[in-house]
Formats: structure tokens, C-alpha cells, sequence
């Protein structure tokens, strides 16, 4: 990847953690799920999929299902920077004029399929696969799914039948930022070794560092790995990524800061000096 | 014609039908060879089944999914409010076995609370055929219209020549004034033959075979309130969430009470066994069901002859 186009795309991730900074109050979201996938998502839009606001209801377009919905600010961020949606519906946010809410929805062009409930959308992008491979169209599938998100069976389930039917336009993202809602995720169900266990489902499966552009792009570019295998690609992310207050932490999961506090925070992503922060989170939800 | 002929008619018309299982394939055995990648299975895997049908409506198929009523409907549940129903696709869910028909399988497979389920999820039909002659006037209506749907699938031969089918309509029997039945499903036939020793007691009875669960034929409902006769609903479904259920809504609705006998399960599960001696067994046999309607009367059931139910077991899964 060129150095230009790099730092373009770090610009652009930039700008979506300051949507997602502004969100992270009055109501909050989920901060540190969505800080984790924003180079992910900024690097899909920006320089991968063939999506763009002027194809939408192209059959032939690539899609991109986004399986741990609580990162949605991620997602409308990226939406914003790229044109996909008017950047005065993030001042609706938890609004009831308009579906700015929590979770993606049909109600945000761009979005293909509502989620919210864990391990819903792998199954859904497979039906989609399904009918792309039965119509002869080589666009791309891509589900991207949380590491906590891995404990629901369905993940699972789903990649078998996959495997299973050879669906090798299927591509399953995993952003594994190491935590599920209130705990490390190897102190409760541990994941690891996990890319052997996507292989012992049938699907060929890369590792690379999520917030590294040149690495996205080298295994995004790869694809499909196999002519009859489902692709995994594991992403190693950080919770709360881009601010080192919040970073790594189990209680940074759903942020409702002050308005003090986004000011701090909006500071913080561009020194990357930490802040510190008194507001109580909410863990639980 | 039968079930999967009218699918193979369906499907070889209409590029959109897809044809899906959770490996259940008793009655579609010979559709893989008709349909190519059209027919998908995926196994024992009835949320997958769903979100993957939810995917496929997403390109603008129509998928026709089949699995046994109680693992569609129960184990799959989530899948089926939450994707289909959420995002209101044209899904057409088909439930084996449902009700008294899982016979000898055991509660495990008793589908009885799937009517109270499917009809609790916004912009889902539920449809629930007498006979196989009924689901085939019933299934092209079902399948060509936009909305998601549930039909308890029902392939026992009709003893009855029935009405054409309209989405929302109730097919009415007959007509009595001092008793009427509400029934659907695979107890229809035996409600026909309690109407014959309850007419031959001098009682006046109407039948009705509701066909259609969501949306519901008000009209007809009220029109038999506004009879004043004895309302007795058959259901081989919980008491809760069903037929009886369905009628005290539209009573409330519209402000008004009647005399109901609800013979539904209550608060069990049906003892299993052959579909003749489970009837027999939980009292819904022809004579069981005329018995139980004299009695509620006041009357002596004794009149009413003894015979077993005529049924034999479909096919077991």
C-alpha cells in the first residue's frame, strides 16, 4: 500500500473515532467495541468492497454484514466520511424522529441487514453467498463478527453448512479485540488457539493485525483464499482503540461520558496523551 | 397432485421459490433432482436454516423452508422473530407434524404452542389445513403473497370436498343454532363426525374450519356469537395462545361475551402413542369430542355411540 494512500485511510479512521468520541454521550454507546473496528471498517468502504451510495440495490455489489451490531457508530461514521448518510443524522442519535439508535438497521441505506442479536448474521451472509454463487456472481460476502460473539453457536453452525456447500465467497471477519461485554474473553469461555478451530470447520483462515492498513489490504486483496472453502480472516484489534484512557479496559465496553469528557477525549486521539476519566460506565446491557 | 407436486409446479414457474430443510425430507424426497442448487439443505441446523432462508429473501427469493413444526417454531424461534419477522420477508415456514400428528414421538416433538408462537411476531400469517386437499387450496394463496407465513402441515387424506380458498377466510361448515364448532388442523375430520352424533341427538350444529389463524375471519367469529349458540373450540394445541385464545381477544375487542367449551391441553404435555390412541387416550375422537360437548350440556353422553377414531399414522420421522 502507498504511503499517501495509508495515511489517507488513517485521516479517514480518524475522523470515525471523532464520530464515535461524540456519540460516546447523552445516552452513550458502545465505545470501545466500535474504537476497535473503525481501521477495519474504514479500510472496507474506502478501498475494497464495491459499495458505494450510488449502488446500493446493485445485485451485483459486494456486502458487508455487521454481526456485532453494538459497533454501529463505527459503521455510521464511516457512513458519514464517505457519503453514504447526512452527518446531521448523528445528532439523532437515541432520537425517536429518526432509527439512530444502538444497533444497525434497514432504516440507514448501507446497512444490508438489521443485527443486534449476537450470531444472527453469519447465517444470513451465507444465504446470501448462497444465491450470489447460484446466480453465477462473484461479489464478495463479508460478516463481521465480535470474539465474544464466537461463544453463540450459530457462528459455528453456520460455517459448517458453509463449508459444507463450498460457499468460498463467504468471508467471515472476526474483530477480536480480546473482550466480550464486562471480561477478557480468555478469562471467561477462552477463544485461543482459535484460527485452528475455524480450520477444523472447513474454512482457510489469515491472521493479521486489524489496525494495520498494508496487512488489510494484503489479506482482503487475497481473497477467496480457496476455490471451495469459506475465508476467515482473524483481525487482532485493541478495545477502545486510538485512546489510551480507555483502551484495553473490561469497563469500557458502553461509555455514556460528560460533555467535558468527549472534550478531553477528542483532544487525547489527537495528542494520544491519556486523559483521565471519573464518569461511571455502564457494563451491563 | 400432492405437497411436492405442488412445490415442483410452483418452483419450476417461479425462479424465486427456493426449496430448503433442516434435513427433514419426508415429504420432498424427490425435489433435489428437480431443482438443482434451488433445493438446500443444511442439515440439522434449523437457525441456521432460517437466517440462511432470511439471506436468500434478501436477493429476492422466496424460500420454502421445511423442518418438524416443534424445532422450526421453538428451537429456531429468535431466528424466525428476529429476522424474518424484523425484516418482514417473504420466509414460507413448513411445519411437519405439528400438533397431535408428532403421535408417538413424545413431548420433545410436540409442537402445541406453535400457533400461540408464529401469530405473536408482527406481519406473520399462520395457517393451519383440515386435510391435504385443504393445504393445496390453501398453499398457492400462502406462497404468492409478500408477508411471511406459518402452515402446519397437514397431508391426511380429506374426507371432506372443500371450499376454494381466500387468504383471512374461514370455511364454514355449517350452521346451528345451538352449537358451533371452531376447529383447525388435523382434528377437523373428527369434529365432522361429532357434528353427526350430536345432529343425530336433535341438536342443531354449525362447524368451522378456520383455515386461517392470523389474520383471523372476525367476521365469521362474530356472526356465530351473534347466533347465541354454545361456542366450542377443538384445537390439538395449548389452551394458551390458540383458538381459545384468538376468540376471547375478538370478544373483548368487540365488547362482548359468549358461552365457550374450550377442548385444548392444558398445562401438559399429550400422552404418546399411535395418532388412533392418542385421540382416544386425551379425549378428542369424534365421540370423545361429541361426549364431552353433551356433557358440558348437562346431558348424558351415554347416547352417544362408541367407535374408535379411523386413523392410521402418516409417516414418522
Amino acid at each position: 500500500m502507498l504511503p499517501e494512500q495509508q495515511q489517507k485511510l488513517q485521516q479517514l479512521a480518524l475522523r470515525v473515532r471523532e464520530h464515535i468520541v461524540r456519540l460516546s454521550t447523552d445516552g452513550g454507546c458502545f465505545t470501545g467495541a466500535s474504537l476497535s473496528c473503525a481501521d477495519l471498517l474504514v479500510y472496507l468502504y474506502a478501498d475494497c468492497l464495491n459499495v458505494r451510495p450510488d449502488n446500493l440495490t446493485d445485485p451485483s455489489r459486494d456486502y458487508l454484514f455487521l454481526s456485532k451490531g453494538h459497533d454501529v457508530p463505527a459503521l455510521y461514521g464511516t457512513f458519514v466520511e464517505l457519503g453514504f448518510m447526512d452527518k446531521a443524522r448523528l445528532d439523532q442519535h437515541l432520537s425517536t424522529d429518526d432509527h439512530i439508535y444502538w444497533h444497525p438497521n434497514r432504516n440507514v441505506p448501507g446497512v444490508e441487514f438489521h443485527s443486534g442479536s449476537l450470531g444472527h448474521l453469519p447465517s444470513v451472509a451465507l444465504g446470501v453467498a448462497m444465491d450470489c454463487k447460484m446466480r453465477g456472481q462473484d461479489n464478495k460476502v463479508i460478516v463481521i463478527t465480535g470474539d465474544g460473539e464466537l461463544n453463540e453457536g450459530t457462528v459455528w453452525e453456520s460455517l459448517l453448512v458453509a463449508s459444507a456447500h463450498k460457499i468460498n465467497n463467504l468471508t467471515l471477519v472476526v474483530d477480536r479485540n480480546h473482550f466480550q461485554a464486562n471480561v477478557a474473553t480468555e478469562d471467561l469461555i477462552p477463544l485461543e488457539p482459535m484460527a485452528p478451530k475455524f480450520e477444523a470447520f472447513g474454512c482457510e483462515v489469515r491472521r493479521i493485525d486489524g489496525h494495520d492498513f498494508a496487512q488489510l489490504e494484503e489479506a482482503f486483496s487475497a481473497l477467496p483464499f480457496s476455490d471451495t472453502k469459506p475465508s476467515v480472516i482473524i483481525c487482532d484489534t485493541v478495545r477502545g482503540r486510538g485512546l489510551p484512557s480507555i483502551e484495553a479496559r473490561a469497563d469500557r465496553w458502553f461509555c455514556n461520558f460528560s460533555s467535558e469528557e468527549v472534550q478531553e477525549l477528542l483532544r487525547e486521539l489527537h495528542s494520544q496523551e491519556a486523559t483521565t476519566l471519573t464518569s461511571e460506565t455502564l457494563t451491563v446491557r | 397432485m400432492n405437497y411436492e407436486e405442488l412445490i415442483k409446479h410452483t418452483a419450476l414457474a417461479d425462479e424465486r421459490i427456493v426449496v430448503m430443510t433442516a434435513e427433514n425430507r419426508a415429504l420432498i424426497r424427490n425435489l433435489p433432482a428437480v431443482l438443482g442448487p434451488r433445493f438446500i439443505d443444511t442439515g440439522i441446523t434449523e437457525q441456521t436454516l432460517i437466517g440462511a432462508a432470511a439471506g436468500l429473501a434478501l436477493r429476492g427469493r422466496v424460500p420454502i423452508l421445511h423442518a418438524l413444526a416443534t424445532f422450526l417454531t421453538l428451537r429456531a424461534f429468535e431466528f424466525i422473530r428476529t429476522d424474518v419477522g424484523i425484516g418482514q420477508l417473504p420466509v414460507k415456514l413448513s411445519g411437519f407434524v405439528p400438533g397431535f400428528l408428532s403421535d408417538g414421538n413424545g413431548p420433545t416433538h410436540q409442537a402445541i404452542e406453535d400457533v400461540s408462537l408464529m401469530r405473536g411476531i408482527p406481519g406473520m400469517t399462520v395457517f393451519a389445513p383440515a386435510d391435504e386437499q385443504d393445504m393445496l387450496a390453501m398453499l398457492p394463496a400462502i406462497w404468492a403473497s409478500p408477508q411471511p407465513a406459518y402452515v402446519r402441515v397437514n397431508t391426511r387424506p380429506a374426507n371432506y370436498e372443500h371450499a376454494p380458498f381466500e387468504l383471512g377466510k374461514a370455511e364454514i361448515v355449517a350452521e346451528g343454532t345451538d352449537i358451533t364448532i371452531l376447529t383447525y388442523g388435523m382434528l377437523f375430520e373428527q369434529t365432522l363426525v361429532a357434528r353427526e352424533l350430536l345432529q343425530a341427538q336433535g341438536k342443531s350444529v354449525g362447524l368451522i374450519n378456520l383455515r386461517s389463524l392470523k389474520p383471523i375471519d372476525e367476521a365469521a367469529l362474530l356472526e356465530v356469537v351473534r347466533r347465541g349458540s354454545l361456542i366450542v373450540t377443538v384445537e390439538d394445541h395449548f389452551v394458551t395462545g390458540g383458538l381459545y385464545s384468538i376468540l376471547a381477544e375478538v370478544l373483548l375487542r368487540n365488547q362482548l361475551t359468549a358461552r365457550v367449551l374450550p377442548l385444548a391441553l392444558e398445562e401438559r404435555w399429550y400422552r404418546p402413542g399411535r395418532l388412533s390412541a392418542v385421540l382416544e387416550y386425551e379425549g378428542f375422537t369424534g365421540h370423545h369430542i361429541a361426549r364431552r360437548i353433551s356433557e358440558y350440556l348437562g346431558e348424558s353422553g351415554a347416547a352417544i355411540a362408541e367407535g374408535p377414531a379411523v386413523l392410521e399414522n402418516q409417516f414418522a420421522e
